[in-house]
């Protein structure tokens, strides 16, 4: 089980070009086999869309529940790739943060590829009481700040679960939005601000 | 009562052809966009108003009128053979049966060599049996303000003929239930730049994304809610969608590239979702914000 899985992960990236569909009578196969027939480039959603990552493909692979051994070590090498800012500043400005957590838009077919990605917090979180407009697939981040304080360590965190939710739940339903580059480093900032900063209405 | 007669005017104009209605159109738009995108605080009353408003349609669904025209569409003789899909289409009961066609499908259809669901099958009779092109179906396959393809009248008129019937997708068939299993794989799949799978969204309860609730179609309470959902009429924009174009903008929200119009990949993912669905009575066809 384990050797099959470290192989997944160095297949990959050739997996869906280097597996024939007729490998095995395996059902995953054949949904890989289908996606790769039955889609079609669209927009900025180009077919290499349809292929795993490493990440992905354990997750995939053993049903968003990885061995504990393995998800630590995938874990920490996520948290590696974080890349904070230059500066050592994670705080910005949580009225941006705002406008951005409000934006769901981003990385459709549908979506120009020329403008900004939205932040999608909204969509899936409570964040300030004001919008009462909130999904509920992740947890609420009502008063995240004032549970937990603004201590450097809680910035970081904060920014490098921004950055890459994976760092800290291997198989998490977040995007990881500064590995994939939808959000850019002030933009996380700015969110970081609006979960912390004691004057965003997070934390009044 | 006043919202029925707004809604039947808006209908009938709705289903005159694009070219006679064009004025019209062009007038619309900021009608139209100020509808798609509510204030927060506006959401909620519209939900409440939504309510009231179904509840008023209840007897009146305005998909009975794209019913209507599918059925004259159904009888009549049309495409390039000059066949009607009366006389030459099996959905999978006999050639021209309706009756509960649709609850009994995704199936698997021998002489396509294919597992499809209704949308697919319909397509499949009017290219092989009435001679249109599939490119120029494809091509086209949803509607919009000013246009509401052939197909969906169709699919609409052959969904209302099984209403109040219990859902039964032949899930004995092998090639019935390999499509299922490889449809339920495509549904937990994870790919594209935000790690996104149809389960990221409707793989668990109570869940939803904003106000949007969200279906668990891995039960079958909540599959059936994606099921009679679709083809359904759509007050946003005034459209009648169809189950094929509901898929596709779940993947456009995943992030991914685009399924081909009645692909297999679809028919596998309504395999799944109906399937699970089986033994729960379909109300459709649908009615949504």
């Amino acid at each position: 089980m384990t050797k099959k899985i470290l192989l997944a992960l160095l297949a990959a990236p050739l997996l869906t070009a280097a597996l024939p569909a007729s490998a095995d009578g395996d059902y995953r196969t054949k949904a890989i086999a289908t996606l790769r027939k039955d889609f079609q480039p669209r927009g900025q959603a180009s077919l290499d869309r349809l292929a795993e990552d490493g990440l992905q493909t354990v997750c995939n692979r053993t049903g968003n529940k990885p061995p504990e051994y393995l998800a630590k070590q995938m874990e920490a090498d996520q948290l590696a790739g974080v890349k904070f800012p230059a500066d050592g500043q994670l705080m910005g400005d949580w009225k941006e943060g705002e406008k951005l957590a409000q934006s769901g838009r981003g990385f459709t077919w549908t979506d120009n590829p020329g403008l900004p990605v939205g932040g999608n917090c909204y969509n899936c979180h409570q964040i300030a009481p004001k919008e009462t407009s909130f999904g509920t697939v992740g947890p609420s981040l009502f008063r995240f700040g004032k549970l937990r304080g603004n201590t450097p360590d809680m910035q970081k965190y904060a920014y490098s679960k921004i950055y890459n939710a994976k760092a800290f739940n291997l198989c998490s339903e977040m995007p990881r939005f500064g590995h994939a580059g939808a959000l850019g480093e002030k933009q996380i900032k700015d969110l970081v601000a609006l979960l912390l900063d004691p004057e965003s209405p997070v934390n009044k | 009562m006043k919202y029925r007669i707004a809604l039947m005017a808006a209908l009938a104009l709705a289903m005159l052809p694009a070219w006679a209605q064009s004025k019209k159109a062009a007038a619309k738009p900021p009608a139209a966009k100020a509808a798609q995108a509510p204030a927060a605080e506006v959401k909620d009353a519209a939900t409440l108003e939504f309510e009231k408003f179904r509840a008023e349609m209840e007897d009146s669904n305005p998909a009975e009128l794209f019913e209507m025209k599918g059925e004259e569409q159904w009888k009549s003789k049309r495409g390039p053979k000059n066949v009607s899909l009366a006389e030459s289409c099996d959905l999978g009961l006999g050639i021209g049966k309706i009756e509960g066609a649709y609850v009994r499908m995704p199936r698997y259809f021998a002489d396509a060599d294919a597992v499809m669901d209704a949308e697919r099958r319909i397509v499949w009779c009017m290219v092989e049996k009435q001679g249109f092109k599939f490119d120029d179906i494809a091509s086209k396959p949803f509607a919009n303000a000013n246009f509401t393809p052939d197909i969906t009248n169709l699919v609409t008129y052959v969904a209302g003929h099984s209403r109040n019937m219990k859902l039964d997708v032949p899930l004995k068939d092998p090639k019935v239930r390999e499509a299922y299993e490889i449809g339920k794989e495509i549904a937990a799949y994870r790919a594209g730049p935000y790690d996104f799978s149809c389960n990221t969204c409707h793989g668990s309860d109570g869940k939803r994304i904003r106000m949007q609730n969200l279906p668990n179609l891995s039960t079958p309470q909540g599959a059936l809610k994606g099921v009679q959902g679709w083809p359904g009429y759509r007050m946003t924009g005034g459209v009648m969608l169809t189950h094929q174009w509901r898929m596709g903008d779940c993947f456009r929200q995943q992030r991914f590239p685009q399924p081909k119009y009645a692909s297999d990949a679809v028919a596998y993912l309504l395999t799944y979702m109906i399937g699970n669905a089986n033994g729960q009575v379909y109300k459709g066809p649908g009615i949504k914000r």
